[in-house]
């Protein structure tokens, strides 16, 4: 049976078309993608993205299991910092892409993909040392992404927020604070995931449904909106970020799909660090890439992307840009694939569509605004 | 085209059969099924169809659907507005967003397609 976040009778309410999609009842559209993609890149947007796991670990050593556990560096974080980064297996292949907040030397948050909950709780449980505690406490947590250059304006005028307007407007870029209310924990993150400034809420799940309706119903000046699950993978993919289940899943290195950022080889061991390295010494067998497809068609993941007669790999994510209206897609391809290359093709349902090499990301928003 | 006039396949096409001429569409539930379209390919005029054989696709942000012919016969006129102005279907699926027109052969086919009430009925069981 499929659950339902606590924002759910608001979809409903407010006639989103639902879907299910990681177990989980969802909107997938209200207005229309198009429309909706529009309104955050120019307006602000609110996302229900209460699916998403939240596992606290707690106690002496939090740091260090947290750094073991992932392959970005959670040592280097100040308190009140948060990095994006992946959990690998030993063979250096990626099991999820999460956030990690770190609140102080003994407690740490991983945000991770909700269709990865379990597995990665489950993976946490197992490697990790006697004493520390590991909760997952996605059920009774609410999260809200308010997301768009506006974003920041909305929440501050807010009276719930309003609180906290400073804090809001001075945030940095992959910073967080919390604030009591009633004895609960609210966080507030300047992170998302749509290349716009923006914002991610984290509060008890009882409270997400009257702020949610609070930041819609009080925002309409600055054209607030609730946007569904296609929009939010138009916005994501413009920028050039990885979704798990696309770009990223255990048959993919981060190295292979552009994420050597998040790889201190530099630290303490981790898991899949030593796969990790061997890669790098011998350069990663595909590469992420950028193609744009000439004339009609939309490359959709899994099509086969050809290079002179060759087949050389796959669409891992594509679709029709709205912002830039083009038909775009995102590549897993030999790392042999020049980037001049002349003779890309993608195999549209049988048609040889002719594409060209662009540059990730296509886009640049608001983010670090 | 008035929705309740035509009959309709179980891939949610509409067809207005008026001396012949079968024009055909996608129906509302079609266009809500796929949300923003943004390429239409078509076969060009006065090629031959049969019934079932393809006749285009439809290409919306997040999925793509193509289009069978419900009947057999020439294609005689294809919506040229559509191709350049995609968004005309999500706007107006029955009357500005029509697709094709095809000289009907044998226009006993229209038939084996469901008819207004068939339709709402199918509809509401897709929805259960």
């Amino acid at each position: 049976m499929a659950l339902k976040t606590p924002l759910y009778d608001s979809h409903v309410e407010r006639e989103g078309r639902i879907v299910e999609f990681a177990g989980f009842l969802m909107p997938v559209t209200f207005e229309g993608i198009v429309a909706e993609h529009e309104i955050v890149r120019t307006k602000v947007g609110l996302f229900d993205v209460s699916h998403m796991g939240e596992i606290f670990i707690t106690g002496p050593g939090a740091i260090d299991f947290a750094d073991y556990a992932v392959t970005n560096s959670v040592a280097n974080l100040d308190e009140g910092q948060i990095c994006y980064t992946v959990c690998c297996n030993e063979k250096g292949h990626v099991l999820d892409d999460l956030l990690v907040y770190r609140f102080s030397d003994e407690r740490v948050l991983f945000v991770v993909n909700a269709v990865n909950v379990v597995k990665i709780f489950e993976h946490l449980l197992s490697i990790a040392p006697d004493g520390l505690k590991l909760r997952n406490l996605t059920a009774g947590i609410g999260q809200i992404a308010v997301q768009g250059p506006a974003s920041a304006d909305l929440l501050a005028s807010d009276p719930f927020f309003s609180r906290v307007a400073d804090g809001i407007r001075e945030l940095q870029y992959y910073r967080f604070f919390t604030f009591e209310h009633e004895g609960s924990e609210i966080l507030l993150s300047r992170t998302g995931y749509t290349g716009e400034r923006g914002y991610e809420i984290y509060l008890p799940a009882g409270m997400a449904k009257g702020i949610w309706d609070g930041l819609l119903d009080g925002g309409r000046e600055y054209g607030a909106a609730p946007i569904g699950l296609g929009a939010r993978d138009t916005l994501r993919f413009e920028p050039g970020y990885c979704l798990y289940g696309h770009e990223l899943d255990e048959e993919t290195s981060p190295l292979e799909a552009g994420l050597s950022w998040v790889v201190k080889l530099k630290k303490d061991d981790f898991v899949g660090r030593e796969a990790l390295a061997r890669e790098k010494d011998e350069k990663p067998a595909r590469k992420l890439i950028g193609l744009e497809v000439m004339g009609k068609g939309i490359p959709r993941q899994g099509f086969a992307v050809h290079h002179d007669g060759e087949t050389v790999g796959k669409v891992t994510s594509g679709t029709f840009s709205p912002t830039l209206k083009k038909a775009l897609a995102m590549a897993l391809v030999k790392r042999s694939v020049p980037k001049k290359a002349e003779g890309i093709t993608i195999d549209i349902r049988g048609r040889a569509a002719s594409a060209v090499r662009t540059p990730l990301p296509f886009y640049k928003g608001s983010v670090n605004d | 085209m008035v929705p309740e006039e035509c009959t309709y396949t179980k891939d949610h096409e509409w067809v207005y059969h008026e001396g012949g001429v079968a024009v055909i569409g996608i129906s509302e539930y079609a266009v809500t099924e796929l949300g923003d379209i943004v390429f239409i390919e078509l076969l060009e005029q006065e090629s031959n169809v049969k019934q079932m054989d393809p006749i285009g696709t439809i290409e919306a942000v997040k999925t793509v659907a193509e289009l069978f012919s419900p009947v057999s016969g020439e294609i005689i006129e294809v919506n040229e507005a559509i191709i350049e102005h995609p968004e005309i279907v999500n706007r107006d699926p029955f009357e500005e967003g029509w697709f094709i027109k095809i000289k009907m052969n044998d226009p006993g086919e229209l038939d084996n397609l469901f008819s207004f009430e068939e339709y709402s009925e199918f509809l509401g069981e897709q929805e259960h």
